[in-house]
């Protein structure tokens, strides 16, 4: 990820349970690690589980800001944001990523933002792609889903990371069999392909690797 | 490459539905399982099937009774509390023969309860829960890979018999994500000369109902709906063993507790310890006979559960009280740990020693 250059927002959205938390968490921690001032937004109110919050702790210890919903991880379903979400639009000197709710229905949330970010410009806006997932195995229903999206919150994506996964049986291979279809997707929306996401680099045939530390799980149950 | 997919357990169901040949889906949102109903909202109308958001979940469960009626496959869902409203309908499909799929994603109760997992509607599901004489099929899968496999046996089962059938999972089970691979069933079509869709002039009326107000003739449809329960007791009854052959404590756990149980029991093993599991895979009808014979061998029994202790009273029955039999739970939306079960294990060990 050396030569990435960081916009000043960078927004996360995609097809609900791509991996976008996760990705936005790991690119926070980065850029702290490069020595700016972070500051990450959890904009997710879709969905109770799996929130930034989880990585609070993490977040925390490196010094970087969480701005999340006042009853993230509560287990109080309201669908509300906080007003320090706006500090990111009086802080220019402060770097932000924003963690979007899933699909074009997470998206929405995203829309009472748009004017600030079109207007500042600085901003990369990524598609999170896994193609192991059922409702985005091809790039045709893929391309839907991102321009529900793009509908949704009213910006264009500017980039593409491709973050294909099955999870605990990922390997090398269930990576490589995705790279022609993060090509394709990428030559059909004219987007860069900015990043393919590992946990382990070994094997897989793909451009700029960006390594992924996983999130801390609530409980780890293991095959027996 | 491989054919597998990233899935949460709640749209495996609702593939898997689809895939079982449903078309007809009905329901209103609860967390923690609002995405089957968002899955089959996106799916149903590309494959000219009926995504339906009622405006209620009794209205949804009585759609359900329309089109069971109909003789197609149909499926609502819902968690606890929203089990709970559909409890009158669930009731009225048993009694007018009906085969359907009722999905319900524990969350914990009573009342409104909170969003996190619970298996505390083991009663609900496998003592009626509704009124009157009658049983569902309840399937409680472990893993996303059989939240979709027991879909599609539920429907097959619930089908042949004619009886509604039930997929009893949690909010962790609806949630977790796993890959899983979709099998491509060849859909039979049953069959259903009861339907109501049309008579064609060729016949007479097909009449779908409940009510009976001569008791002799209440009685006889529940003696005969009883005989095709003593048909699925005999037939079709799943569950898992695991080391339980040389086993002193078995430990008896369904869904996400047998997951955690597993571990447990696994850890017990590297400790030299003589433990084993039995899984209930389907929770009704309950697998008696294999826990009746294990109290021959074993000499303590765990029931671990994620609830109050519900099930325990089926493992005591099971074994006809001849073998102590202990609780290891949590409940209101906590999960046990492997080292909980563990420790009851040990616990019961030395009790039996």
């Amino acid at each position: 990820m050396a030569d990435y250059k960081y916009k000043r927002i960078t927004l996360f959205a995609g097809h609900y349970g791509s991996g976008k938390t996760n990705i936005a968490v790991n690119f926070a921690l980065r850029m702290r690690a490069e020595g700016k001032a972070v500051k990450i937004a959890d904009l997710d109110i879709v969905n109770p589980y799996f929130r930034t919050k989880d990585s609070m702790r993490e977040l925390s210890e490196a010094g970087v800001e969480l701005i999340s919903p006042s009853f993230a991880n509560t287990n109080v379903d309201l669908p509300a944001l906080p007003q320090e979400v706006y500090s990111i639009f009086h802080h220019p000197d402060t770097y932000a990523v924003l963690d979007v709710g899933g699909d074009d229905r997470g998206a929405y949330a995203l829309g009472r933002y748009t004017p600030y970010i079109l207007e500042e410009g600085d901003y990369e806006m990524i598609y999170v792609a896994n193609f192991y997932r059922p409702l985005t195995t091809t790039v045709e229903d893929t391309i839907e889903v991102m321009r529900e999206i793009e509908s949704a919150c009213g910006i264009r994506f500017t980039s593409i990371i491709n973050n294909s996964n099955l999870g605990n049986i990922t390997t090398a291979d269930t990576i490589n069999a995705t790279i022609d279809r993060a090509d394709r997707l990428s030559a059909m929306t004219g987007l860069p392909l900015i990043f393919t996401t590992v946990v382990d680099t070994e094997g897989v045939n793909a451009p700029n690797l960006m390594k992924l530390n996983l999130q801390e799980k609530y409980f780890d149950i293991k095959e027996n | 490459m491989s054919d597998k997919v990233l899935m949460k357990g709640n749209e495996a169901i609702a593939e898997a539905a689809i895939k079982a040949g449903c078309r007809h889906y009905f329901g209103y949102p609860i967390t923690p399982q609002t995405e089957i109903a968002a899955y089959m909202a996106k799916r149903m109308p590309k494959i000219g099937g009926t995504f339906l958001q009622a405006e209620s979940e009794i209205a949804a469960i009585n759609m359900v009774y329309g089109v069971a009626g109909a003789g197609y496959r149909v499926m609502t869902s819902s968690s606890s509390p929203g089990i709970s409203l559909k409890l009158e309908g669930i009731s009225y499909i048993a009694g007018a023969d009906l085969p359907a799929l009722i999905v319900n994603v524990q969350r914990g109760g009573p009342g409104l309860g909170g969003i996190q997992p619970s298996q505390s509607d083991y009663y609900q599901a496998t003592k009626g829960g509704g009124h009157g004489d009658y049983h569902l099929i309840v399937y409680a899968p472990a893993s996303v890979q059989e939240m979709a496999d027991y879909t599609i046996k539920a429907f097959e089962v619930s089908d042949k018999y004619r009886v509604p059938a039930m997929l009893l999972a949690d909010g962790t089970m609806g949630q977790m994500m796993e890959p899983v691979s979709l099998p491509d069933v060849p859909v039979v079509e049953v069959d259903k000369p009861w339907a109501v869709r049309g008579t064609g002039k060729a016949r007479p009326h097909n009449i779908i109902n409940s009510l009976y107000l001569n008791p002799e003739t209440l009685e006889k449809t529940n003696f005969e709906r009883f005989e095709r329960y003593r048909l699925i007791e005999e037939n079709e009854c799943l569950y898992e063993e695991y080391m339980t052959e040389d086993a002193d404590v078995i430990v008896v756990a369904f869904g996400i507790a047998a997951r955690i149980s597993k571990n447990a029991v696994v850890e017990a093993r590297k400790r030299g310890l003589k433990v084993g599991m039995l899984r209930p895979i389907t929770l009704w009808p309950f697998p008696n006979k294999p826990l009746r014979k294990l109290a021959d061998t074993a000499k303590g029994f765990v029931s671990v559960e994620l609830s109050m202790g519900q099930m325990i009273d089926d493992v005591r029955l099971a074994t006809e009280c001849k073998r102590p039999v202990s609780l290891c739970n949590r409940t209101g939306g906590m999960i046990p740990t492997p080292e909980q079960v563990l420790e009851s294990i040990e616990k019961m060990l030395k009790e039996v020693e």
